[in-house]
């Protein structure tokens, strides 16, 4: 994937404003495509270009534990020293680094396409709706596990008889399942509220303390994400986590090694439906508030952009990604309208100067590791 | 070893796999013997990577039967014969391009795993004792195919050579019965020849049946003990080197373009 990855992200959010003011400018855009793929094609060969990049992985080998420490203690600190708006702004950023760890390890990981990924965190959220508040049959603690479940049940139901398929073929089965669950909310008005969504979904609490207020939020959902990324590279680094690399290297050498491709495939799929149950849980709970507007193609979209931009397979990078695509964005309010341009072509730009996203793919560090080993 | 009366540990009967109307392969009846090494070579196209798609799972034979050691397992998927003991190499090379070397081999020993998901989260001493256990395993495999110095070279880096001794010492880590080497030494130089049929005597000496497809015929004529022939899908001799080498259709289908040489 990589390259064209983030061509097509890039060339989809540019096409946004463009499609929407007038259909007219369809045949400009994709002369403009054309160009800036020769363009870019040039530029990436470019020999001072790629002596940039491979500056780049050495940079981020060697720093590798800086990278981590550093991010862990400015979030921590965080609130502290910040509006309660941004603090706000950062906990959709967890909750999003949660959705896109997840979908990491099918996309990343398990090379499966996965294009309607919002759907499992839409049933996640609405599973914490309706059982905490439409119909008050438990409590957020109870709820959470369940979300997950549901999401997971979700997800192999999906995956049984899909998974079989090929590359293109399953990441339009999956598109289509988020919308299927977009529109099913929207019309189960009885389970779901319809259009009008769920109200009065409480915030979470330790027997009498309520997780109220931004901050304590913010440091709730942090745990949660901390507890992904943690359980998320401990699966990388083992043999599920290279049983998933070779299965998306080669599935005929992997079946000859007698890997169950498929079981495989069904696998880190069912676990990525899990995570993003438990995030769209979450994201019930800080809300108070669901409804299918938040649930729409456009995020799934912005989940996958936060894996590729992170680094496909990278778990750091995933998180690194949805924080970078929350956070900056809010920054660009007054550019709204041109956002998407903006996002475009910063896609377009790593394709040429990072094509393996920010951090890399994991085999990258792995091998600037290896030859500083060497090194010394 | 061929003093010993021998059991078989793989029979053919009647093997045949079409491709649309094509007949890749048709009624091929083989017996492995248990321990032996065995060549099947013939001309390009005769059928003999289809021959061992069809034993291995990985194309579904139109009519006959593969049984391995007694047991039936025609149409079984490729990773359940794989984990009934036979392993393979492929002739267009398949590895794990993104994983070093080690890791590839690792991705061999799956199947020896015992520790589960949740032990992999949190790190007990079964998942450690599995890890320890196979990377011993992994490396040594690794340094018994002449990549020792290798171990942390990502499988993209290496080069042709060494990716074809990767893919022998990854399907030995399934620590398989049967090992099906498809033209293990293609490419290579007489140096190298001489170190991969070298390999193969020491593979046999732990008991592993091996099967191989090659062209090299001092390989092929150097290491086994017996050749079957295949020509446009087709079992046209079997024998020891001596006698395959002496056999007038195999010298008719190798020099004189076989079946439609003999109609004219």
């Amino acid at each position: 994937m990589g390259k064209s990855v983030f061509y097509y992200l890039g060339l989809m959010l540019v096409c946004v404003p463009f499609l929407r003011a007038n259909s007219l400018w369809l045949p400009v855009v994709f002369l403009l495509a054309w160009g800036v793929r020769r363009g870019a094609g040039a530029l990436a060969a470019n020999e001072k270009v790629a002596a940039f990049r491979e500056r780049g992985d050495r940079l981020i080998a060697r720093r590798r534990g800086g990278l981590v420490a550093l991010p862990v203690a400015a979030a921590l600190l965080l609130p502290l020293c910040s509006s309660t708006y941004l603090v706000e702004v950062v906990t959709s950023a967890f909750l999003y680094a949660i959705l896109a760890s997840a979908l990491n390890i099918t996309v990343g990981l398990t090379g499966v396409l996965v294009l309607g990924f919002i759907g499992f965190y839409a049933i996640g959220a609405y599973t914490t709706g309706i059982l905490t508040a439409k119909f008050a049959l438990c409590g957020f603690w109870v709820a959470l596990p369940l979300s997950g479940l549901a999401a997971m049940l979700f997800g192999v139901l999906l995956g049984m008889p899909t998974l079989r398929l090929k590359g293109d073929y399953l990441a339009i089965v999956t598109l289509g399942f988020g919308e299927i669950v977009r529109i099913f909310l929207n019309n189960l008005d009885r389970l779901t509220g319809g259009p009008n969504g769920i109200l009065g979904i409480r915030r979470p609490g330790f027997g009498p303390f309520t997780i109220d207020g931004a901050v304590a939020f913010y440091y709730f959902t942090f745990a949660f994400l901390a507890a992904t990324v943690f359980i998320v590279a401990r699966l990388v680094d083992s043999r599920f986590g290279r049983a998933w690399v070779a299965v998306r290297e080669n599935e005929m050498a992997a079946g000859a090694l007698g890997i169950d491709v498929f079981r495989k495939h069904l696998l880190s799929f069912s676990l990525s439906a899990f995570f993003a149950g438990i995030a769209g849980s979450l994201f019930a709970a800080k809300q108070g508030f669901i409804s299918p507007d938040s649930f729409t193609f456009y995020e799934s979209v912005l989940v996958l952009c936060m894996v590729v931009l992170g680094g496909l397979g990278n778990v750091a990078g995933a998180v690194l990604g949805a924080c970078l695509l929350i956070v900056v964005p809010e920054f660009l309010r007054e550019f709204a309208l041109y956002r998407m341009l903006v996002f475009g072509a910063v896609m377009i730009a790593f394709m040429i100067f990072r094509p393996h996203g920010i951090l890399g793919s994991r085999t990258i560090a792995l091998e600037r590791e290896d030859a500083h080993n060497a090194a010394e | 070893m061929p003093t010993m009366p021998q059991s078989d540990i793989l029979t053919t009967d009647g093997l045949s796999v079409e491709f649309g109307g094509l007949k890749a392969l048709s009624r091929v009846s083989v017996r492995v013997r248990e321990g032996e090494i065995l060549s099947v070579i013939g001309p390009n196209g005769a059928g003999k990577s289809t021959f061992f798609n069809a034993v291995t799972g990985c194309c579904r034979p139109s009519a006959g039967a593969v049984y391995l050691g007694g047991e039936r397992i025609t149409g079984l998927q490729p990773h359940e014969i794989a984990r009934r003991g036979v392993a393979r190499s492929f002739q267009n090379l398949k590895p794990f391009a993104e994983m070093s070397v080690t890791e590839n081999v690792l991705v061999g020993r799956e199947i020896h795993f015992r520790s589960g998901l949740l032990s992999a989260v949190l790190r007990g001493g079964p998942f450690r004792a599995d890890e320890r256990r196979h990377r011993a395993r992994a490396r040594d495999l690794v340094d018994f195919v002449g990549l020792a110095g290798r171990r942390n070279t990502l499988a993209r880096d290496l080069t042709y050579g060494e990716q074809k001794m990767l893919e022998i010492a990854r399907a030995l880590a399934l620590e398989p019965r049967l090992l099906l080497l498809d033209e293990p030494v293609a490419g290579m130089n007489p140096t190298e020849t001489g170190f991969v049929m070298d390999l193969v005597r020491r593979v046999q000496a732990q008991g592993i049946t091996v099967l191989i497809i090659e062209h090299d015929m001092r390989m092929v004529m150097g290491i086994s003990e017996r050749i079957y022939v295949l020509d446009h899908g087709e079992l046209i001799a079997c024998g020891t080197p001596a006698e395959v080498r002496n056999d007038p259709q195999v010298i008719a289908a190798y020099l004189g373009g076989g079946k439609n040489a003999r109609a004219h």
